[in-house]
């Protein structure tokens, strides 16, 4: 297990999560520092979305235990982990359908660990559209955006609560080209401001480029850990990723 | 502006028309033969609720309208009625799957999500029960209904218990069985299976799952309606009666499991058991609240129900 | 899908606005107006308007919980029976006023316990516990009587005019339309309707929404054991088969679903025709209520599932050349 460092933001000590005789997540143990973005890698089905459960609450681990800032947080239930400070986005995004672009954001900055209300909350909200580039659409309608677009909402939905830390489930998967770097641009800006951040990625340039340290799982383990440079050239990461074969 | 009540139901099912009960062991045997009829009367709820997921707030009716019918069987023919099944049952059937392919297979097209599907059908069944009641008002009144039948005792052990309990239990064992057997060993039960544990997959393997759907709720409401004719044999009852039977099938099968026919069989003991150490120890008026107490007991320890894995 | 949706964009504050204001005007308009009736009529027609106040405030506290959780109460009189019985129960005791607050008190603390036993669960179990709610008070209620020796009918005898009733009752559905604006512009009201789109969203932005759900249902199973109070001395006699009548639960759904469950005002719309409709029925097939009130039940689900309101804003949408609003209710 490792070492509780007072500066660790998140850490997670032996967290297992079995669906029936499968186990999803095995014995993961891993530390998150302030203002560090990791990165979290793994073929498909590899349980990088259980981990992501795990820690925001909405599944309670088989056994393991996870503190946020040494404070257990193990099995306390979504809303209470949120409130703590634990903002994520889903691998399918989740818009609010019948609620106008600014109250979709407005509804992660009031009852979590961010609680606003009334003025300071719409100015709060509006000034997060803005930095996520939507700075125009608070009044429409969320079924009218584009995909990058709801992407967006939700990232300034799980920014409204300010987060201490920030869970990223695939938020760059499907899209294009110049989408992607207007994306990787804006988690970089993030990351420069001092947010600490958990990526689930298949997108390996942009953990390149934007993760500090990175875990790689296969199967529902943690198999390599390091730097993106080092597990990216490591054996058993090639050999998860494509077969033996090619290892 | 209320209308009154149909009557005070002073029903205790357990509640012994022919005699007070009195040892502990009165209660386990009596327990018993109630619990292997109400095993009867939540398979019917069951087939609906796990199988055809439609929850039927008028199963209870149609429970009522079983046991009307082999109240006017004896009546006409003063035969046993149990023959009453033969008609009793293909009626059900026939109703049931009307009220399927009629009221609520539009429902299923309508509706874009299981939850509103949910609350549809509940508003949908909910009506049905009161028009149902509405139709067996009419044609047999609102009083209470009992008839005697094999009232003569039997011997358990020395004690004296009604022949009626006993042959309505031993039917019930006999249906029980029936319906075990063709959910397990005939296709169109493993069809059944299939659909319960998953609709759209079983789609998948080319079971039609609105078909499927259609049987289980007739099949579902034919049990129910023939677990009314084994009832009737040894309870009072009354057209607006339904709804505790309804709500003792429905907490049978939360106790027990949804989609869990062993399950169920346990619980319905559990319940008849409950109720009647309830109404012999304290009053048979509240034998309603011994299902409830149950119910509140499933909810805070155990919402997944007795065998029920729980839900990620 | 919820009491809030007429609200603007993120509300709160005390800033109320120019349309909020001129709603507040039509509402205290229509109330005056409302307010009014007695001094214009009386006898048959004063008796039927008070059942339309006393059905208005039920179908409408019924909706401030079951219209933005979509979980159908059928427990009404289970708590309306509880406010008669208090209000019976110290009628010789205690002033009046404070037998109302005390149905308030009763049938609030009753919906506390079911609430926290089935909300947090899932909200089939709660129907379910709802559907026989009103026949197990009432068993335990007269098993208590019996235990206790008393009778099992009471006197309530508090001297009123029926036009006192009247406005006793229309007093009590301004003020539940009040709570029911004002959680509309509560983080409470704000909470359901992000659980109404999309619970797992809700409980990730920090809501713990089985605490709404059980706050919403104390307050609106309040409002029904206060009816009890203000109608238990016009009945004057009460007895458990009488006061927990499942007709009554059934009743205040239908009139709330053919007015329309999306909007605060939808169910005032289903309560006068059905309250004349039914005074129809009940003199002219007194013997078939139960199978009529079924089958309109049935004609309403199948046929205007979304209610008046329904019907209302799918005319005013197409006038306005917009989309059919059929996703109102996803
Ligand atoms: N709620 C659940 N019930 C049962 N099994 C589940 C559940 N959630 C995930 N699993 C299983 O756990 C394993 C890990 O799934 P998970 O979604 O965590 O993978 P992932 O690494 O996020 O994959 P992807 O890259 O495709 O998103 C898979 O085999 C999946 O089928
Ligand atoms: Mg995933």
């Amino acid at each position: 297990m490792p070492e509780l460092v007072a500066s660790e933001a998140l850490s997670a000590a032996g967290l297992t999560k079995r669906f029936g005789g499968l186990a999803a997540v095995e014995n993961m143990s891993f530390g998150l520092a302030e203002k560090e973005v990791l990165g979290l890698i793994g073929p498909n089905g590899s349980g990088k979305t259980t981990v992501m459960n795990l820690i925001s609450g909405a599944l309670k681990p088989s056994s393991g235990e996870i503190k946020l800032y040494g404070d257990n947080i193990t099995g306390i239930g979504p809303s209470q982990v949120a409130t703590k400070g634990v903002a994520r986005t889903f691998q399918l995004v989740r818009m609010l359908p019948a609620m106008t672009v600014l109250e979709n954001v407005a509804a992660g900055g009031v009852f979590g660990h961010a609680r606003r209300w009334g003025k300071e909350l719409e100015d709060y909200a509006q000034g997060l559209l803005a930095r996520v580039g939507l700075a125009n659409a608070g009044g429409a309608v969320v079924s009218a955006l584009t995909y990058i677009d709801q992407k967006r909402v939700e990232l300034a939905r799980a920014l409204a609560s300010d987060p201490k830390v920030l869970l990223l489930d695939e938020w760059l998967a499907g899209l294009n080209p110049t989408e992607l770097n207007v994306g990787i641009a804006l988690i970089e800006q993030l990351r420069s401001e001092g947010c600490t951040i958990i990526i689930v990625e298949h997108v390996m340039h942009a953990i390149r480029s934007l993760c500090d340290r990175c875990i790689v799982m296969s199967s529902g383990v943690k198999i390599a850990e390091g730097t993106p440079a080092e597990v990216l050239a490591d054996h058993g990461v090639i050999r998860a990723y494509l077969g033996d074969e090619n290892a | 502006m209320i209308t009154k009540a149909a009557g005070t139901p002073a029903i205790c099912s357990s509640g012994n028309r022919n005699r007070s009960i009195k040892s502990d062991m009165d209660i386990v045997i009596i327990g018993l033969l109630l619990g292997g009829t109400y095993a009867l009367m939540a398979m019917g709820l069951q087939l609906q609720y796990g199988v055809a997921r439609i929850m039927n707030l008028a199963n209870g009716e149609v429970l009522i309208a079983g046991a009307f019918g082999a109240f006017w069987f004896f009546l006409g023919t003063k035969a046993s009625p149990l023959w009453s099944l033969l008609f009793v049952v293909p009626c059900a059937f026939g109703l049931n799957w009307a009220i399927y392919r009629v009221l609520i297979v539009p429902l299923v097209r309508r509706s874009k999500s299981q939850g509103k599907l949910e609350v549809d059908s509940i508003l949908a069944t909910f009506g049905l029960s009161f028009f149902f009641i509405g139709i067996m008002v009419a044609a047999f009144g609102a009083q209470y209904t009992d008839y005697s039948y094999l009232s003569e005792p039997v011997f358990i052990f020395g004690q004296r218990y009604g022949l009626n309990r006993v042959v309505s239990f031993g039917a019930s064992v006999i249906l029980c069985a029936a319906l075990y057997l063709w959910l397990h060993k005939t296709r169109a039960g493993l069809a059944l299976r299939a659909v319960s544990v998953n609709p759209s997959a079983a789609g998948l393997v080319s079971i039609n799952v609105i078909n499927a759907s259609a049987l289980a709720f007739a099949l579902g409401g034919a049990v129910t309606a023939a677990g009314g004719v084994l009832l009737s044999m040894y309870l009072t009852f009354d057209a607006s009666y339904g709804v505790v039977f309804t709500l003792k099938a429905l907490i049978i099968v939360i106790l027990g499991g949804v989609g869990d026919i062993r399950g169920t069989i346990v619980a319905a003991f559990v319940l008849g058991l409950a109720e009647t150490a309830v109404a012999t120890l304290i009053d048979p008026g509240l034998t309603l609240a011994a299902a409830y107490v149950l119910f509140m007991l499933v909810l805070l320890v155990r919402p997944q129900g007795l065998f029920g894995r729980r839900v990620a | 899908m919820s009491i809030a949706e007429a609200a603007p964009v993120v509300r709160g504050g005390p800033a109320i606005s120019a349309r909020e204001w001129r709603m507040l005007l039509v509402s205290v308009l229509i109330l005056l107006a409302a307010a009014c009736v007695p001094l214009v009529v009386g006898g048959y027609a004063l008796q039927v308007s008070i059942s339309i106040v006393m059905y208005a405030a039920f179908a409408t506290s019924w909706l401030l919980f079951s219209g933005p959780t979509n979980y159908i109460a059928l427990c009404t009189a289970a708590f309306f029976g509880i406010g008669m019985y208090v209000t019976a129960a110290g009628v010789d005791l205690v002033p009046y006023p404070v037998l109302i607050l005390a149905s308030g008190v009763a049938g609030a603390i009753l919906a506390a316990i079911v609430g926290l036993a089935t909300l947090r669960v899932s909200g089939i179990y709660f129907v379910i516990f709802s559907l026989g709610l009103a026949e197990l008070v009432r068993q335990c209620m007269t098993w208590g009587q019996h235990v206790f020796g008393t009778m099992s009918g009471l006197y309530v005898t508090v001297d009123r005019s029926e036009p006192m009733y009247y406005w006793q009752l229309l007093a009590l559905t301004a003020v539940i339309f009040l709570v029911g604006w004002w959680i509309g512009r509560s983080r409470l009201g704000f909470a359901l309707r992000i659980i109404g789109n999309d619970e797992v969203v809700a409980v990730h932005c920090g809501i713990n929404t089985a605490r709404a759900k059980v706050v919403l249902f104390i307050i609106s199973s309040t409002f029904a054991s206060i009816i009890g109070a203000l109608v238990a001395p016009r009945w004057g006699y009460v007895e458990p088969v009488v006061a927990f009548n499942p007709f009554l639960s059934f009743q205040v759904v239908i009139m709330a679903l053919l007015g329309g469950t999306h909007r605060l005002w939808g169910p005032l719309l289903g309560v006068i025709p059905f309250t004349l409709l039914w005074e129809l029925i009940s003199i002219e097939f007194p013997d078939q209520t139960t199978l009529l009130l079924g089958l309109c039940f049935l004609l309403i689900v199948y046929a205007i599932p979304n209610g008046f309101t329904g019907l209302i804003e799918d005319v005013w949408q197409r006038r306005k050349g917009g989309v059919a609003p059929g996703a109102r209710n996803a």
